[in-house]
Formats: structure tokens, C-alpha cells, sequence
């Protein structure tokens, strides 16, 4: 670990364009260790506050520093979106989620090995140096929206459930407070793998809030390993309502597949208005995976996913098979 | 007394001593300490003055060190030094070496090879500097490093009976299959540890060890110095499975650097070095050929397997071990052959050969009992030989009959669909499987002292080293059993190189041998007694203090006359080891479930079933038994290490990433012990248990997979991947 310097905030406007945020720091620290991050100045976000779950405009708040845990438990989130409630307790392990914050969850970056080892070629890690994933080890890799110059995929649980419950992320910058939908905050590796998200620097995520609960069947399928304590394989948060025997609202969101927590609106689409059957699930799981392309090395991603999906929504719309 | 085993030992004396604490599951004395952290561990010693070094390893897989700019580093705070000594090791140690791994010092010969320590004030200091130093390298590529398509060679011998392929083509019953297995590695909890401190030419070494007589004469031949200059304390470890067997590089860089210093130095591997500098179990892949009689009996039965290691190493892993004597067949073919390639050093991991042979052979076992009709407990029932195969000599002692029996009734095995794709539960394909378990018996060479004290009470003393097994227990446990001391009055010192020599910990050996050497001590001591008392040895009872015969009766304390008694008990193997096929088996039953959609496995039930000889503490040896089960459903369902094939290098090489079973897939495991006495085995009649449960675990959670779904495992780990594409279309 490189020697850094080390401040604690105490209003936001005291983080500078050249500080790295520490909220949880289980993520952040693991890697400074690594020296894949080798931040020169440290800011310690805890004294800021930002812990509070409170209900606005039919929805809810969530301050950037809830602690997975205390997200999981509270009794609004379980009653209202037990799929983020889900999401998180399939994350990472007690003692991490202990820790863990609400906007270090959004920000942490991706498992690539080859990002974590420094001595190999990463243009997430170091632009330009070429991308050693591309025909290494890429079992865990992305299989949507992926570039040569970056196969790594986003591979948090908790953000995917926010896609698919259509959640916001506040961010908190010199210039004042924006809000974006959580499906542009993570963005598309491109030609600049290096940039995670929408975050400039200086800024924070201040919060993220959820939009009135919607209710109906909420699923959260993690595909992994071993039963506990793995990054997924693939994963499928799905929030399915169903009235008059048909799909009335379909929201779905796919984890570990692409540098961002995945949607296709077009699969929603086909599910909505028809009468669940084990036939739809799969034209809809064919649609989704029609468009998905394997690295060397991680192929099974695609039967995969498709066969999540239709045990999700059967699951959802107690289809039986 | 040289103390050779040269003829069973049928008196079965614990059989006959009346303390009843021998077997007994007693909780290990040094438990209290280790649950609260007071326990020291290797790295946990605060010698004064002690420097931190931190080993700065290759960041290429073959070439020559250009040059390395030490000049920049040096100026960092703190920073005492950098070393580059030729003494430095470029690879741990194999076990029972007892000599410094052969190396050349010039040369990077894998990804990761340590080849410098940065010693600093503190550790933060040397880390920091450590990651700065520059090395610039001749990159070579002259050694593969893809095990799949570098040329092999026989490792040793094939053995060769008969005519297979004839047995083959004539077999009415037939399996020709090939498995792979993934390498793994050892991942014990405490990572490989030094603090390294000199009085004079005396060296004192605090460290993590399996094998202390061993690693004495590695350290000294390492360091170019007489082993009575080394002196090792390891009175706790946190687990080797292997990976501590031989001494590794953090050892002789911290000797080196204290020499040099003139301080103490502790040298501590990270977790990512433990991975990629320690021990790889090799990959394996096995062509298993099984040919059988219409009634299911083997005619023939081959076992060839290719594994890998650096070139130079003499280990190669020993696949075919079991299968030489466990079932019968005259017609045989089993090899093991060796690809030289460029990846870290493979090397002894948990029960080396069995584990990841036996997976594969009872996997074989169970697609030949499905073509041959026969219930796979039956199949193997009626291939256990009389005498061992080639070898003609009688089995020591073997209870895989009686396992397979009372572990069938035990787990409901006759509610096992005999065809697959019966039993689904919502998403899941339900399925059981069974395999043998067996792993070879051997004596190693031990010595142990113990000392009666003036009060009665009892000193047990050894250089044998208790790592996490339960030494310390059941060595107590056979002293006070022998000489009628409770086990509060019984104290166990271990773990330290002044003292006598006990065989270590490894190859499942440890209990018996220097437990063998403890009762042999004992027994001196009782001949002592028994003269005191007037009274024949034989006809000596010790109970709670009080040694009596016939008649005569007197407080042993008494009969000490206020001088301890002392006596050192010494075993090596002999006759018997020759004589008898010597191993420890036992059965595996498995549930599992395979999602139909997902492909994930997951352990419903798991259940073994073990026969070892005598079972000296029921809690450690059953503990021992889960332990090894744990490593199984690791074995069959996550645990790989994997490797970029461009560079040798390791992708996954800490505990997130290297996929060991986490609680939740451990269901509730159970165990049964079978009591047993194999007089051949040792004078205990115990034999080796540590590392049982793992030889055969994953052939039955293969065979439980196929039984639920219907596909047959050939490569391991099962990870969803590896099933999906073959797994039955969920939706019909
Ligand atoms: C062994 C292990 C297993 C794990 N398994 C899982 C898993 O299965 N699923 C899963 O989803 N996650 C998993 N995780 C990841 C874990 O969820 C993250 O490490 C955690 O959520 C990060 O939160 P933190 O508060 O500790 O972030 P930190 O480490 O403090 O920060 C992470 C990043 O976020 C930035 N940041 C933090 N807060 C803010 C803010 N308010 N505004 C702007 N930037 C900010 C930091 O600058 C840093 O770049 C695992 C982690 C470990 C170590």
C-alpha cells in the first residue's frame, strides 16, 4: 500500500476533485492494498452523516452511508421492495454488509482478476495498456455490452435490484444536486473502460431514492459457485405484477453480464399484456439472450441466463412447468 | 531398543488398561486458548527489536533477473535492507525432504517465484517498499506452460499385469471414461509464517510447520549450517494440508535477513503469496478403464493419469495410489505420467493421490454397476480381493463392507432411485450416490519422552506438531491411558525441535506414529513399576494413581520414591509395513440437489462412514472425518485453481476468489466410527484418519449428481458450467 494522506469530511464542499472517497472502505482499501488504486489523499466520508431511511413523495430515501445491513432490515424496504431487501442479503457476507455503505455498494468496481492484479495489462486500471482479459481467464465476463478494450463486467448484487425497481441516485456536487436514473449512473466500458459510472470528481453520492413501491412478485435469482459468499454468475432481479390473468407490469434487470447492471426494455415489452406461460418465458429469455455474445471463455453465460430468466418468471407467475 | 514394528501387536493392551479415557472423545487442552486468541501463532511473537520483511516475488514466468533498482528503495523510510541472497529459497520445500529444495537462484522459472525480501521498521514500511522495487527482466519461454499439451513421461514405473486390452475387448460389462480434475490449494487459515532471531551461530526460528525434524535439516541445509544450530518452536498451527510439510521461502529470507541485521526478522506470506509461491495440488487427468464378468467382476481395471510439476520435481501426484490395492481385477494397467511446465510448485495437498484418484476410480465404479445392471454397493462388495492385487499379501485389516452395509442402513439407501431423473422437487433434481473411501496406512519413524512425576502426574513430550488435529489431545489421552493418570494430571508439550523426534503431521500418519512412540515409553515405564511392585508387567493394572497386581496394591507415588521416572519410547516402521496391505476405508452416502434450470448443486446430505483401527478420542477423530468431508464437497463442487495458460500465472489466488465451501453448502454432515483393531498397523492398532474423509467424497457427490439429473461428471469442479449445456430441458 502506498503512503496517502488521510482527511475526515465534515461538509461536503471539503472534497476536492483530487480526493478518493472512504465510506465502508471494504472495497476501496482491498484494492489500495492490491495497489490498483493508489490514491494519493483519502477522504473519509463517515462524519457526513447520510445514514437515514425516510419516506418522500410516496417513495423512499436512502442516505448514501445505510449500511447494507441496516437497509436490509428495515421494515419499509422489506414490506415495500423486498427485492433490494433480497439483493443485498445474497451480497457479500455479514460481517462485509456490516460495513459496506448504500453508495460504496454502487461505486465498487469490478473483480476482474486481471483489474485486480497490477502486473497485468488492464485499461480499466491503466489506459492504454491493452486488455489481458480478452483472451485470459474471462469465465466471469461480460456477454452484453462489452468493448475490446474492456470485457469486465459491474458485479454487485444490491444495484440490480435498484434497476429493476427503477431507483435514482442523487449526486451531490461543487455545483449543486443532480439526480440520475440508476440505469445511466453505470455506464458501458467504450473507449474509456477506465470510468466506472457517471461520478466527476470532487463528487458524492449523496443518497438514492426509490420510487412508490409497485408491488407484486419480487425475485432475486443469483446464479453463483457456492451458495454463499460468491460474486454472481449471472443474476435476475424481477418485479412481475399480474392482473386479469396477464403481465401487467414486467421490470427486469440482469447482474454480472455487462459493465453495468443490464436491462432490455424489449423483453419487458414482450411479457407485458400477455397471460404468463412457460412458452413466453422463453421467447423472452431467447429475445434476451439473442443479443448476448460469449467471451473465450464464459459461453455457459447464455444458456444460463436464458434458463434463470424462465425460472424467475415461472417463479414469479407460479407458472409450473 | 530400535523399536522397529516388525510383527503384529495382538495384546491389544489399551484394550486392557482401566484409566477408560483412551477413545474417549475429550476435548483438546489447548481449545480454551486457541477460542479466545491467546494461543500464540507463528507471526504473533513480539521478540524485541524484531523488523518486518515482506517477499517481493516475479511478475514474469521464465527469464533473468536484469537488474533491480535498489538503490531508490533503500532511501525509503524505514527500509533496513534488501536482500537477494543465492541461500534464498525459489521454492518451498517437498515434504520429508529434509534437504533445501534443489534451485537454481538465477533463474525465474514461474509466475510468482520469490526473489527478493525488503525488510523496514514496520511492516507498512517494507509493503509499501517492496511494491516499489523494480525489477527489469530477460523474459524467457522455453518451458510450457499448459499441462494439456506439454509433452509427459511415466513418473515412475507403470505397473503392468496382464493383458488389458484384451480384458477389454472380451469384458461383458465395460467403462472407458476420462476425467479432470482441477488443481487446488492447501489454503490453510494461518498463512505461512517466519520470525527468524540469532544468539551467536544459533539460530531460533518461531514458524508454522508440519514436519519439525524435517524442516530442521531443510532450514540447515538451506543456510549452509549444522542442524543443531537450528532450534524451531511451532507450538501451534493453523493448518498445513500439506502446504507446511517442507520449509518455504519465508523461513530462510527471514534467517538470512536476521543474520544480516543483527536483529530479529519476521517474514510473513500474504495471502495472494500463499496461493501463488506454497504448493499446487496438480491437475489431473485420469483414463479409468474398468472391464467385468457378466457378474460384475473385474477382469480388468486401468488407472492412467497425467499430471504436472516444475521440471526438477520429484513429486508427482500419486493418482493411482488406491487403486492398486483396492479392488481386484488381473488385468491391470495403472501409471502415472508428468508434464513439466511452468506454474508454481505441485506438491503434497490434502491425502495427495486418494483424493483426487478416488474420485475419479468411484465415479468409474458407479457408470459400471449401472451397465452391469448391479446396485453400485453390491458391485463393489464383489470386487474387494482376498489378498492384495499383484502383491499377494493379506490386508492388514479392512472394513469397507461393513461400511458400505451399516452406511446404507444408516442413510436409507435403498430409497435411491437405481435410474436417474426420478425425484424432482420444484426446481430440483433430487439424486443419491455412495462411494468407498480408502487411504493407504503408513508408520513413520517417531520418538516421544515421557515423564512420570515425582506426584504422579505426567509430562508427554515430542517435537510432533499438532495442526489443529488434536496432538495434543490424544497424545495425553494414550500416556494416561497407559499409566492410570487422569487426563487433568497429564500435560502434552509439543511443537518444539529440543524435542525428541515425533513423525509430524502428514500423510495421516502423526497420531499413530508418535502416539505408538508415547505408548512405547509408557510401556518402559510400566516394566519400571511393575519391578517396584513385584509384580509382571502384563499383570500390572494403573488406575488414578494406583498400581496394583493380584494383591499388591501401592499409590504409584509411593512407589517413585520422590524421583520422576523418565523414559523415551521410539517406533519405525518394519515388517508389518511390508508384510500387510495397510490401509483405512470407509463408505460415503450423498444427496444432493441439482437445479434444473440453474445447474447449481448444492450437499443435502452427506454421511461417512469410517474404519481406521482403534479410534483414539471419538471427538477429534470424528472432527478429522468432517474436516476431510468439507475438502470433498470443495473437491467435487468448487474449489480450482486456475491459470492463464499464456503465462502460468494463478487468476484466483485469494479466499474470495478460490472457492472453498462456505457454511451453507455444509449440510449436516454425519459420521459413524467403526471400532476396529489392526494389530499390524501400529502397537495402538490405530491407523491414519486425518485425511479419510476426503478419499472418495466427490465420486459419491458425482455419483449423487448423476443419480439426480441424469449427467455424468467428467470434469471437476462440477460448477454450473461444466453441467448446463447437458442437463435435461427444464420445461418438459
Ligand atoms: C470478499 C468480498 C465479497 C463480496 N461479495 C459481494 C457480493 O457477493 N455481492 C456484492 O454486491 N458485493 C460484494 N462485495 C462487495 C461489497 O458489496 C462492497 O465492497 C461494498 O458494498 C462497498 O461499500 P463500502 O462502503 O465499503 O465502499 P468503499 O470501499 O468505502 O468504497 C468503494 C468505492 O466507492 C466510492 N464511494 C464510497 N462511497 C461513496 C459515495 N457516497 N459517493 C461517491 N463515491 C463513493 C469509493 O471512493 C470507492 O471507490 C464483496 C466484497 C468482498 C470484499
Amino acid at each position: 500500500m502506498r503512503p496517502f494522506e488521510y482527511r475526515r469530511a465534515t461538509k461536503p464542499s471539503d472534497i476536492s476533485a483530487a480526493d478518493r472517497i472512504i465510506a465502508g472502505g471494504t472495497n476501496i482499501l482491498d484494492l489500495m492494498k492490491l495497489e490498483v488504486e493508489v490514491p494519493a489523499q483519502i477522504i473519509d466520508i463517515n462524519p457526513l452523516g447520510m445514514t437515514e431511511i425516510s419516506e418522500i413523495d410516496g417513495g423512499l430515501r436512502i442516505g448514501a452511508m445505510v449500511r447494507n445491513t441496516d437497509c436490509a432490515a428495515d421494515a419499509r424496504v422489506r414490506r415495500d421492495y423486498p427485492l433490494l431487501a433480497r439483493a443485498i442479503l445474497a451480497g457479500a457476507s455479514p460481517q462485509l454488509r456490516n460495513r459496506a455503505t448504500t453508495g460504496g455498494n454502487l461505486c465498487q468496481r469490478t473483480r476482474c482478476s486481471y483489474f485486480m492484479q497490477p502486473e497485468a495489462r488492464c485499461n480499466k486500471r491503466d489506459p492504454g495498456t491493452g486488455c489481458d482479459a480478452l483472451h485470459g481467464v474471462n469465465r466471469s465476463h461480460a456477454i452484453f455490452g462489452a468493448s475490446e478494450n474492456c470485457i469486465a463486467t459491474y458485479p454487485g448484487d444490491m444495484a440490480v435490484a435498484l434497476l429493476a425497481l427503477g431507483a435514482s441516485v442523487e449526486i451531490l456536487g461543487r455545483t449543486g444536486t443532480r439526480s440520475v436514473p440508476i440505469g445511466d449512473f453505470h455506464r458501458l466500458p467504450e473507449h474509456q473502460p477506465a470510468k466506472d459510472n457517471l461520478l466527476e470528481p470532487g463528487e458524492l453520492i449523496s443518497s438514492v431514492t426509490l420510487p412508490p413501491a409497485m408491488g407484486g412478485a419480487q425475485i432475486y435469482r443469483k446464479v453463483r459457485d457456492r451458495s454463499s459468499f460468491a460474486f454472481a454468475l449471472v443474476s435476475v432481479a424481477a418485479a412481475i405484477t399480474i392482473a386479469d390473468g396477464r403481465i401487467r407490469h414486467a421490470a427486469l434487470a440482469f447482474g454480472s453480464v455487462a459493465h453495468k447492471p443490464w436491462q432490455d426494455p424489449a423483453v419487458e415489452t414482450a411479457l407485458v399484456g400477455q397471460e404468463p406461460s412457460l412458452k413466453l418465458f422463453a421467447q423472452a429469455a431467447d429475445l434476451l439472450v439473442g443479443k448476448a455474445k460469449a467471451q473465450s471463455g464464459n459461453a455457459f453465460k447464455i444458456p444460463l441466463l436464458r434458463r434463470a430468466l424462465i425460472a424467475v418468471l415461472s417463479e414469479a407467475t407460479n407458472t409450473e412447468a | 531398543m530400535f523399536g522397529t514394528f516388525d510383527s503384529p501387536d495382538q495384546r491389544n493392551l489399551l484394550d486392557r488398561t482401566g484409566q477408560g479415557i483412551i477413545g474417549k472423545g475429550l476435548d483438546r487442552p489447548e481449545a480454551g486458548l486457541k477460542v479466545t486468541g491467546r494461543a500464540t501463532y507463528a507471526a504473533e511473537y513480539r521478540p524485541e527489536n524484531c523488523a518486518d520483511g515482506v517477499l517481493v516475488t516475479a511478475t514474469v514466468a521464465q527469464g533473468k533477473i536484469l537488474q533491480i533498482e535498489s538503490e531508490k528503495i533503500e532511501a525509503l523510510p524505514g527500509v533496513l535492507g534488501i536482500f537477494t541472497d543465492k541461500l534464498m529459497l525459489r521454492r518451498p520445500a517437498q515434504g520429508t525432504a529434509g534437504r533445501a529444495p534443489a534451485q537454481d537462484p538465477r533463474q525465474i522459472e514461474y509466475h510468482g517465484q520469490p526473489l527478493a525480501l525488503v525488510v523496514a521498521e514496520t511492516f507498512e514500511q517494507a509493503m509499501h517498499a517492496a511494491k516499489a522495487l523494480c525489477i527489469t527482466y530477460e523474459r524467457h519461454h522455453d518451458v510450457p506452460y499448459d499441462p494439456e499439451t506439454a509433452p509427459s513421461e511415466p513418473a515412475e514405473k507403470p505397473i503392468i499385469l496382464g493383458d488389458l486390452d484384451e480384458a477389454m475387448a472380451n469384458a461383458a460389462h465395460k467403462v472407458d471414461a476420462t476425467y479432470e480434475t482441477a488443481g487446488h490449494a492447501s489454503a490453510a487459515m494461518e498463512p505461512h509464517a517466519s520470525i527468524a532471531s540469532w544468539q551467536g551461530d544459533d539460530l531460533t526460528i518461531w514458524g508454522s510447520f508440519q514436519m519439525i525434524s524435517h524442516n530442521v535439516k531443510e532450514l540447515a541445509d538451506a543456510l549452509r549450517i549444522a542442524p543443531k544450530r537450528v532450534r524451531i518452536l511451532s507450538p501451534y498451527v493453523g493448518g498445513g494440508f500439506g502446504s507446511k510439510l517442507g520449509i518455504s521461502h519465508d523461513a530462510v529470507a527471514a534467517a538470512l535477513a536476521a543474520k544480516a541485521l543483527g536483529r530479529p526478522v519476521r517474514v510473513v506470506l500474504t495471502r495472494q503469496q500463499v496461493f501463488t509461491t506454497i504448493m499446487r495440488r496438480s491437475e489431473t487427468r485420469q483414463r479409468l478403464r474398468l472391464a467385468a464378468d457378466g457378474d460384475g467382476r473385474l477382469t480388468g481395471l486401468g488407472h492412467e493419469a497425467w499430471v504436472s510439476n516444475l521440471p526438477q520435481e520429484s513429486f508427482a501426484e500419486p493418482v493411482t495410489q488406491a487403486t492398486q490395492f483396492l479392488y481386484g481385477g488381473e488385468n491391470r494397467k495403472l501409471c502415472v505420467n508428468i508434464a513439466r511446465i511452468s506454474r508454481l510448485t505441485a506438491g503434497s495437498v490434502r491425502a495427495p493421490g486418494e483424493a483426487v484418484g478416488m474420485q475419479a476410480l468411484e465415479a468409474a465404479m458407479d457408470e459400471l454397476a449401472e451397465r452391469a445392471g448391479l446396485d453400485p454397493i453390491e458391485l463393489r462388495k464383489r470386487n474387494l480381493p482376498s489378498s492384495e492385487p499383484g502383491k499377494d499379501r493379506p490386508y492388514s485389516s479392512r472394513m469397507l463392507a461393513e461400511a458400505l452395509d451399516q452406511g446404507a442402513a444408516a442413510f436409507g439407501w435403498h430409497e435411491r432411485q437405481p435410474k436417474p431423473c426420478m425425484t424432482r422437487e420444484g426446481e430440483w433434481w433430487i439424486g443419491l450416490g455412495v462411494a468407498s473411501a480408502a487411504r493407504v496406512n503408513m508408520l513413520m519413524p517417531a520418538a516421544a519422552r515421557v515423564r512420570l512425576e515425582p506426584d504422579g502426574s505426567l509430562l508427554v513430550q515430542s517435537d510432533q506438531t499438532d495442526i489443529g488435529t488434536g496432538s495434543y489431545a490424544i497424545l495425553g489421552q494414550i500416556a494416561g491411558e497407559m499409566l492410570g493418570v487422569p487426563i487433568e494430571r497429564v500435560r502434552v508439550e509439543l511443537g518444539d525441535s529440543e524435542l525428541p523426534s515425533g513423525a509430524g503431521s502428514g500423510g495421516s500418519f502423526g497420531a499413530s506414529s508418535t502416539g505408538s512412540a508415547v505408548f512405547r515409553a509408557c510401556e518402559a515405564i510400566r516394566d519400571r513399576l511393575a519391578h517396584r511392585l513385584g509384580a509382571r508387567s502384563d499383570r500390572l493394572d494403573l488406575r488414578n494413581g494406583i498400581a496394583s497386581s493380584g494383591e499388591r496394591s501401592a499409590p504409584v507415588a509411593e512407589l517413585l520414591r520422590g524421583y520422576a521416572l523418565e523414559e523415551i519410547g521410539r517406533i519405525k516402521p518394519g515388517k508389518t509395513q511390508i508384510d500387510y496391505a495397510q490401509a483405512s476405508y470407509g463408505a460415503f452416502f450423498c444427496e444432493v440437489a441439482v437445479n434444473a434450470f440453474t445447474a447449481e448443486t448444492r450437499i443435502r446430505r452427506l454421511l461417512g462412514v469410517f474404519g481406521f483401527g482403534r479410534v483414539l478420542n471419538q471427538k477429534t477423530a470424528r472432527s478429522q472425518c468432517l474436516g476431510g468431508m468439507v475438502w470433498g464437497i470443495g473437491s467435487a463442487l468448487s474449489e480450482e485453481l486456475s491459470f492463464d495458460l499464456r503465462d502460468g500465472r494463478l487468476m484466483n489466488h485469494d479466499l474470495e476468489q478460490y472457492h472453498l465451501p462456505v457454511h451453507a453448502d455444509i449440510p449436516d454432515l454425519d459420521v459413524i466410527l467403526l471400532e476396529e483393531r489392526d494389530t499390524a498397523a501400529s502397537p495402538l492398532q490405530a491407523k491414519g484418519v486425518g485425511e479419510l474423509g476426503i478419499c472418495g467424497t466427490a465420486g459419491a457427490i458425482a455419483n449423487a449428481v448423476y443419480n439426480a439429473c441424469g449427467v455424468r461428471a467428467y470434469s471437476f469442479p462440477i460448477t454450473p458450467d461444466r453441467l448446463i449445456d447437458r442437463l435435461p430441458e427444464p420445461l418438459t
